[in-house]
């Protein structure tokens, strides 16, 4: 065990080194684009209470926190790995070194794990500031198990990023996979209205995704007032964890090129 | 001593199109073995293979009595491969390449630091280490790859065309370093287009064309197989070459020459047996 923790240390070590070399380039990225959804959708449409009894910002700002963790989480890993892959090559260097691909899969997807973190964190102490002033966001609370569902959703999302990034055979494929899957689940998943107002139908093919699940869990875990904690989406996101993990696991083993 | 490395059948296909054509290869512990062969013959994909880079169609490999398939970090652990494209990371820096690489080795903290130290010392790297990847000229980048390769004192090492780009003193150094690689027993598999060098440093040399293997020997046993005296000589504006057993039947051909003609008698060398083998002068074209 403590073997295996070591090498997944080393394994993210360089990530972790590339990080501290782009800290505040990273940092800009990971918060521009929630923050700009807070302000557009939080602000900007201002659509009174919701049918949970909430404020449409203190509603809307969990699903923006689960959305940061897929964007956030998704695109520095799979970004990061495709360029080692592709383009510097350096990703078949660790590969030919002793490793277990647990390890690897591990030590690979902290580096979305990290950043996914901090995106999500940044902004909800924005909309924990906000809701201390007074300005939205009043019903918000930090509770443990909403530190657990963020910290589960970015390695969902590290993981989901992982495989798209071992699929890609481009850098174009990634684009496509981009646009095709990550942009519809970002506004559709129960991220900026809830999923239980929409037609059976479309219910039904929006938990077919993962960040619906992610999105509930931490609605639930942000307002434990208003909502009760949905274990059934913290195990559905579970699972989604493991079919990622077996995928990126899978494909690490039966590497082709 | 044993054959470290073992390559049974081995095949391997790219979208229906045979890279290596049930190829089989000894490689016995601690020799220099080079890895001739034309463009596109097989070479890397057959060192990627045995470097679990790429996964095989069929046929097994085992490194050190390991089976590549069933052991590979056991396998894993014995290598070390100089690839033919520079792989370093292009985000870090030059050290931070190095320990990255020491530390997927497992190597701890105080060995990893003398490794660096010992091998940017010979390599003349001290004053890049940390600077970022890019700003190092193709040859510094070369040997900062070659230094990352060799961290871990492999048992086994692959140099896949580790001379291309290097400018004349870092191929003279990397010679002398192999040299005493080899000295040491590190058992060394080098591919290269550069054929005098292979002839100088080789204990056995295997030619590899279309995927398979069409000559393997050593040097000087190769030479004899197409004969040990070369004539040389210009018709049609072409140079032409034949190869005679003996010095006198080179001589007996040469007299039958036009006078006008040059003529030079020598004794064969690696690159006429490459040639005569594989039908294609070395870098390409008929
Ligand atoms: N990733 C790949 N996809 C498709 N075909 C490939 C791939 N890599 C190699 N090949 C093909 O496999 C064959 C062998 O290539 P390989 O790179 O092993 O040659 P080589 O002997 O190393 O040549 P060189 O001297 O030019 O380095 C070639 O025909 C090449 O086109
Ligand atoms: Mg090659």
């Amino acid at each position: 065990m403590s073997n295996l923790l070591r090498q997944i240390y080393y394994v993210a070590w360089g990530d972790m080194m590339f990080m501290r070399h782009n800290f505040l380039n990273i940092l800009i990225m990971s918060i521009m684009s929630p923050i700009l959804y807070l302000i557009a959708f939080g602000f900007g449409l201002r659509t009174g209470t919701t049918d949970i009894g909430v404020s449409y910002v203190s509603f809307v700002i969990p699903g923006i926190v689960a959305l940061s963790s897929l964007n956030s989480s998704f695109s520095s890993t799979s970004t990061r790995m495709n360029v080692q892959r592709l383009y510097y090559r350096s990703f078949d260097e660790m590969m030919m070194c002793p490793l277990s691909l647990h390890a690897i899969v591990w030590g690979k997807c902290m580096l979305g794990l990290v950043r996914g973190l901090i995106a999500c964190f940044i902004l909800y102490a924005l909309g924990l500031g906000l809701g201390a002033g007074g300005i939205g966001g009043m019903e918000l609370e930090l509770t443990p198990m909403f530190v657990v569902c963020t910290v589960l959703s970015c390695i969902v999302f590290s993981f989901l990023g992982m495989a798209a990034a071992l699929l890609a055979k481009s850098h174009q494929s990634m684009a496509t996979f981009n646009s095709l899957i990550i942009l519809p689940m970002t506004f559709l998943c129960g991220t900026f209205f809830s999923v239980s107002a929409l037609h059976p139908v479309f219910q039904t093919i929006l938990y077919c995704l993962p960040l619906t699940y992610s999105s509930e869990l931490i609605r639930s875990a942000a307002l434990p007032d208003f909502l009760e904690f949905d274990w059934l989406c913290l195990l559905g996101l579970i699972l989604w964890g493991v079919a990622f993990y077996t995928i990126d696991y899978w494909l690490l083993k039966t590497r082709k090129v | 001593m044993g054959d470290i490395i073992v390559i049974e059948d081995l095949v391997k296909m790219f979208d229906g199109k045979t890279a290596v054509d049930h190829l089989d290869l000894r490689i016995r512990e601690g020799e220099l073995f080079g890895f001739l062969g034309p463009n596109g013959a097989g070479k890397t994909t057959t060192v990627r293979c045995v470097a679990t880079l790429t996964n095989f169609d069929s046929g097994t490999i085992t490194v050190d009595g390991y089976n590549l398939r069933r052991n590979p970090v056991e396998a894993k652990s014995r290598m070390g491969v100089i690839q033919q494209q520079v792989s370093l990371d292009k985000d870090l820096t030059i050290r931070e390449n190095m320990i990255s690489h020491a530390m997927y080795h497992m190597m701890g903290k105080a060995e990893r630091d003398a490794r660096i130290r010992e091998l940017s010392d010979l390599f003349g790297l001290e004053e890049y280490l940390d600077k970022p990847v890019d700003s190092l000229s193709g040859g510094w980048k070369k040997r900062a790859a070659i230094v990352c390769a060799m961290l871990h004192s492999p048992r086994v090492l692959f140099l896949d065309e580790p001379t291309s780009g290097l400018d004349i003193n870092a191929r003279r150094l990397l010679w002398d370093v192999v040299r005493k690689l080899h000295a040491d027993g590190t058992t060394i598999v080098l591919t290269t287009h550069y054929i005098e060098e292979a002839e100088a440093l080789c204990d056995r040399v295997g030619i590899i064309d279309h995927g398979r293997i069409i000559a393997l020997d050593t040097p000087q046993r190769l030479c004899e197989g197409v004969g040990s005296v070369a004539v040389e000589y210009l018709e049609g504006g072409k140079t032409q070459y034949r190869y005679f057993g003996t010095r006198e039947d080179a001589n007996a051909f040469a007299s039958t020459i036009d006078t006008g003609v040059d003529v030079t008698i020598r004794k064969t060398n690696l690159e006429d047996v490459f040639v005569e083998l594989t039908g294609k002068s070395v870098g390409g074209g008929k």
